[in-house]
């Protein structure tokens, strides 16, 4: 019943990605100016948005690591596991933003990149994120696990920097579609559905990674647990 | 009581770390002599490397002395930490705790306060040299660079600083530190660097002094956190 439920799910969420892909492709007219290329941003933007909810979970995963490290051990090992997959999957679509960007920018703009604001601190969020990661790599055990939560509150340092970047300066990057000037926005409901609905599409499947990455983490961690108990046993 | 033996000031507490941090360091002069010579030896490296002209050295002047000082610097933040391990001092300095806590605070600003003293001697040394060898003539406000390079200094320093102590723990520590330190220190660099550029070409970019803003800001943030966190590293086990 459960391995029932799983598929129907997947099932789902790939009808969602297959709808998402067909209205930023086909439905979604192309742009006065860009032509086919603004097609890209039905991927660039949502992916954008999603790596700071996945950064976002990554950080309050590792605040709760913090906070539960001496009160409540077997607490602070779930949150560990969320802080890891969230930090996982985050590098993933940001690594996506970092891919689709240079796309689109090198035909609408004439270059692959550029060292303004915008791009600069993603590229930065990307380097933390990827040294958080390693970070994991270079320790073991409960000790790691506090370290790379302390590097995780640097990471987030860096995300308000991030969204607010071209906010504050004229960047080259374009300004923001949501949440900027009141001008902003589509001129066609059909861009903006088009957006929306890969906005939720790859929530959705992110969302669904995280789990499947939380529970392997956690499975892992089970056997750790498992191993380390039984080598306390043979002593 | 808040003088007395049994229970130190804050304050005190730093200035007990700082001075023994400068004792050690003026007997042995390790980071200091291993800073600047490696310092120098980036700086002329550079000068080969590029073999700029007298007008591209205005532009990446600054780049090369804060990527100087960048390097040098973790060459001696790794051992800041690393000396403390050697019959557990660094045990017995955690003891050093007051009762209402801040103890590992002050460890934590005595260690900044006197690697940033030691960077800063290093760039003073260099300053003139690196004049010299790059043949600059500043065309901006000068006094504006006792400003931005202590400012970008001591980003360097209290991160550098904290996860030195963050990396302390972990297998193969020389190489973890510039990993986790040069990411975070970007932002910072990167101010400082267009900060140093601005004064030195004179071109009047920045009139409304943003990048002297950005370091500021930073100094600020990072250095909060890393005293809010550096009792849960230092702790960490």
């Amino acid at each position: 019943m459960k391995k029932l439920a799983i598929a129907a799910l997947s099932v789902g969420i790939v009808a969602l990605m297959i709808w998402g892909f067909y209205q930023a492709i086909y439905v979604a007219p192309d742009d006065a100016a860009q032509g086919v290329t603004f097609h890209i941003l039905y991927y660039h933007v949502p992916h954008g948005m999603l790596c700071y909810l996945f950064f976002a979970i990554n950080f309050v995963a590792s605040v709760l690591v913090l906070a539960w490290r001496k009160s409540n051990p077997t607490r602070a090992l779930a949150a560990d596991a969320w802080a890891l997959s969230g930090a996982e999957v985050g590098v993933v679509y940001c690594s996506v933003v970092l891919v689709t960007g240079p796309l689109w920018g090198r035909p609408v703009w004439g270059i692959w990149w550029t060292w303004d604001a915008r791009l600069t601190s993603t590229l930065v969020l990307w380097l933390i994120y990827v040294s958080y990661l390693l970070v994991r790599k270079f320790a073991s055990g409960t000790e790691m696990q506090t370290l790379a939560a302390v590097l995780a509150v640097f990471g987030a340092a860096d995300i308000p920097i991030n969204y607010l970047a071209n906010r504050i300066w004229r960047t080259q990057h374009p300004a923001p579609v949501f949440g900027g000037d009141p001008d902003a926005g589509f001129k066609d409901p059909r861009m903006l559905h088009a957006f929306l609905w890969n906005i939720l599409a790859w929530a959705v499947w992110g969302l669904a990674i995280l789990s499947f990455r939380v529970y392997i983490q956690r499975r892992q961690q089970s056997i750790e647990t498992a191993e380390a108990t039984a080598a306390l046993a043979a002593d | 009581m808040p003088n007395s033996p049994a229970s130190p000031s804050w304050t005190s507490l730093v200035l007990a770390h700082l001075r023994k941090d400068l004792q050690i360091e003026w007997r042995s002069r390790d980071a200091i002599n291993s800073m600047l010579f490696f310092a120098l030896l980036v700086v002329v490296l550079f000068s080969m490397a590029f073999d700029p002209t007298r007008a591209t050295s205005r532009e990446i002047a600054g780049g090369v002395l804060c990527v100087a000082t960048l390097f040098a610097s973790v060459s001696a933040l790794n051992q800041a930490w690393a000396r403390e391990i050697r019959h557990q001092v660094l045990d017995a300095l955690r003891m050093t705790q007051q009762s209402g806590g801040g103890g590992g605070a002050a460890m934590f600003l005595g260690k900044v306060l006197a690697n940033f003293l030691f960077v800063a001697i290093v760039q003073l040394v260099l300053g003139p040299i690196f004049f010299i060898f790059y043949n600059l003539h500043p065309l901006g406000d000068t006094w504006q660079l006792a400003l931005v390079i202590p400012l970008g200094t001591w980003a360097l320093v209290s991160n550098g600083t904290f996860f030195a102590a963050l990396s302390i723990r972990s297998r193969n520590r020389e190489m973890l530190l510039p990993l986790i330190l040069f990411p975070i220190f970007l932002p910072a660099l990167l101010a400082m660097v267009l900060a140093v550029k601005t004064i030195l070409t004179g071109d009047g970019s920045d009139p409304n002094l943003l990048w002297l803003k950005v370091l500021i800001g930073y100094d600020i943030i990072f250095t909060t956190i890393c005293l809010l966190l550096f009792d849960t590293v230092i702790e960490a086990e």
